[in-house]
């Protein structure tokens, strides 16, 4: 688990959708809870882990339903009949 | 009975059983007046006579004990409809000839899902029963549709056996609904409020889904083959849920959800389906092939987002806590294991040996020190010893017996001879010199 995510890791964390962000914090959580780890890669972890939450909340505050239509095989955005 | 007009009925009262051809057996005879012209006219000799009751509990037993009566559908429109404050619901169905007074349970008409109105065109089912105090009978109706759905209700019978045998609507079909999904396919009406309910819906809980519309008509003859087309597109797209969606309406609005090839997409459909036709109380067809069923669009949106945008909150502040606390933790134990540590190495450590060591070598150097101190004393007495031999072969201890030593001042020669005495000369003695000059 913390070989996976020290791999995942690699992608910056601004780069990263809200699932594969909650994936990445899931599995530092559970690989500080092994406690396998060096002090040194927790550490790591750690903050790592603080950038995802950071993020996550991020996107969480700043999330928009996006719609769009499809018209045939393609994707056109949806303009909602206003109220 | 229509030859023996005096075994049932008081003829008085049932005209219609005055057939003529009974007359040649009337015992007219006894009868002063002639009867026969005025066929109405009551027999004045009739045999039997009952109380109303009597005769009404007899109407009522032929009516009640005719199986086809109690089992019955009956059409016509609603008039005089009445909902007094018990519950129960009275009108009379109409058609061109006839009216026939019906009564409505309050429990049967709690279950009414239509909202009757005079001038209404139904279908009745019912019994017929007398009511006795006002000599009536009547339909006491248990169930009520609108006109023209029997047919339709049949062929969703139909329809429905027939896929429930293919295994169409069987449990091990259905597919788990994802508690996250990131993108939420939508099947339904471009215009309709259904689409802005669920659009509403899915923003309030997961703002972070992405929504793909595949809009489709929804009622008429084009319904039907536009939700394959618009259900198979969506398909492409690889959404994780769809939701198929419809607001309310008359089961007719409401019938391309029954269609077959309809039914049959939602089942053939990738991705699970939640399908939200209608109201609370309506069922489709596509409620039954689908994987989940929603009373109302609304909530076909609502069972697609069951981890919401709150959820997620408090799910990341409990993640947040939580690597916090176990790197805290962490930090803590490796303190601990340093000083427990450091302990061990105080007791291992070669601090002790090192001070044996010093103690060791101070004794050494004192030893040293005390042996060189009797080493040296023991030189400086044998120095002074020789020191004193020495001193009584030096040659100024003779001075002290009264001897001088003479010396020449210029060239500082010893004066051991006559001849040599000349000028200045230093005359040393046991305790210091003084000068003389020599006289030759």
């Amino acid at each position: 688990m913390a070989k996976a995510s020290a791999k995942k890791s690699e992608k910056p964390v601004e780069e990263l959708s809200y699932e594969e962000a909650l994936a990445e914090l899931e599995g530092i959580v559970e690989s500080l809870e092994d406690g396998q780890s060096q002090l040194e890669e927790s550490m790591k972890l750690f903050e790592r882990g603080q950038a995802l939450v950071t993020h996550c909340g991020a996107l969480l505050e700043s999330a928009q339903l996006k719609v769009q239509k499809l018209a045939g095989e393609s994707l056109v955005a949806f303009e909602e009949e206003s109220e | 009975m229509k030859k023996d007009e005096t075994s049932d009925f008081d003829p008085g009262h049932s005209p219609f059983i005055l057939d003529p051809s009974s007359f040649p057996f009337h015992p007219s005879t006894f009868i002063p007046f002639k009867l026969s012209s005025h066929p109405m006219q009551p027999t004045l000799f009739s045999s039997i006579h009952l109380t109303v009751s009597q005769l009404t509990f007899r109407i009522r037993k032929l009516l009640e004990g005719d199986l086809e009566m109690q089992d019955v559908w009956v059409e016509g429109e609603i008039s005089n409809l009445s909902r007094p404050a018990s519950g129960h619901v009275y009108f009379t169905l109409k058609d061109k000839n006839a009216s026939l007074r019906c009564v409505m349970w309050k429990t049967d008409a709690a279950r009414l899902r239509i909202n009757l109105q005079d001038g209404m065109a139904i279908e009745a089912h019912g019994k017929i029963t007398v009511y006795e105090p006002q000599g009536q009978y009547q339909l006491a109706v248990n169930i009520i549709q609108p006109r023209g759905e029997g047919a339709l209700y049949q062929e969703f019978l139909r329809l429905k056996a027939m896929l429930e045998s293919e295994g169409l609507f069987d449990v091990e079909r259905k597919r788990p609904i994802p508690q996250l999904p990131n993108k939420i396919g939508i099947v339904t009406s471009q215009t309709g409020a259904a689409l802005r309910d669920m659009l509403n819906t899915l923003r309030r809980r997961l703002p972070l889904a992405q929504v793909l519309l595949a809009p489709s008509p929804v009622q008429g003859v084009d319904a039907p083959p536009a939700l394959v087309k618009a259900l198979q597109l969506l398909n492409h797209q690889l959404p994780d849920v769809i939701l198929l969606a419809r607001g309310g309406g008359s089961i007719e609005d409401l019938w391309a959800f029954n269609d077959e090839r309809v039914v049959r997409a939602v089942a053939e459909s990738k991705a699970p389906i939640i399908c939200g036709v209608g109201h609370e109380t309506d069922f489709t067809l596509c409620d039954f092939s689908a994987d989940l069923r929603a009373p109302t669009p609304t909530a076909a949106a609502e069972l697609a987002t069951q981890t919401t945008v709150d959820d997620l909150s408090t799910q990341l502040t409990h993640h947040a806590a939580r690597i916090t606390d176990l790197t805290l933790n962490l930090l803590a134990e490796q303190k601990a294991l340093i000083s427990s540590v450091t302990a061990r190495l105080k007791y291992v450590s070669p601090e002790r040996r090192i001070q044996s060591e010093y103690q060791h070598l101070d004794e050494l150097s004192r030893r040293a020190f005390s042996a060189l101190t009797h080493r040296i004393q023991l030189q400086t007495s044998t120095v002074n010893g020789m020191s004193k031999r020495l001193q009584s072969l030096n040659p100024e201890g003779v001075l002290s017996r009264g001897y001088a030593i003479i010396t020449r001042k210029d060239d500082g020669a010893v004066v051991s001879k006559v001849s040599q005495a000349h000028g200045e000369m230093n005359v040393r003695v046991s305790d210091g010199e003084f000068e003389v000059i020599s006289k030759t």
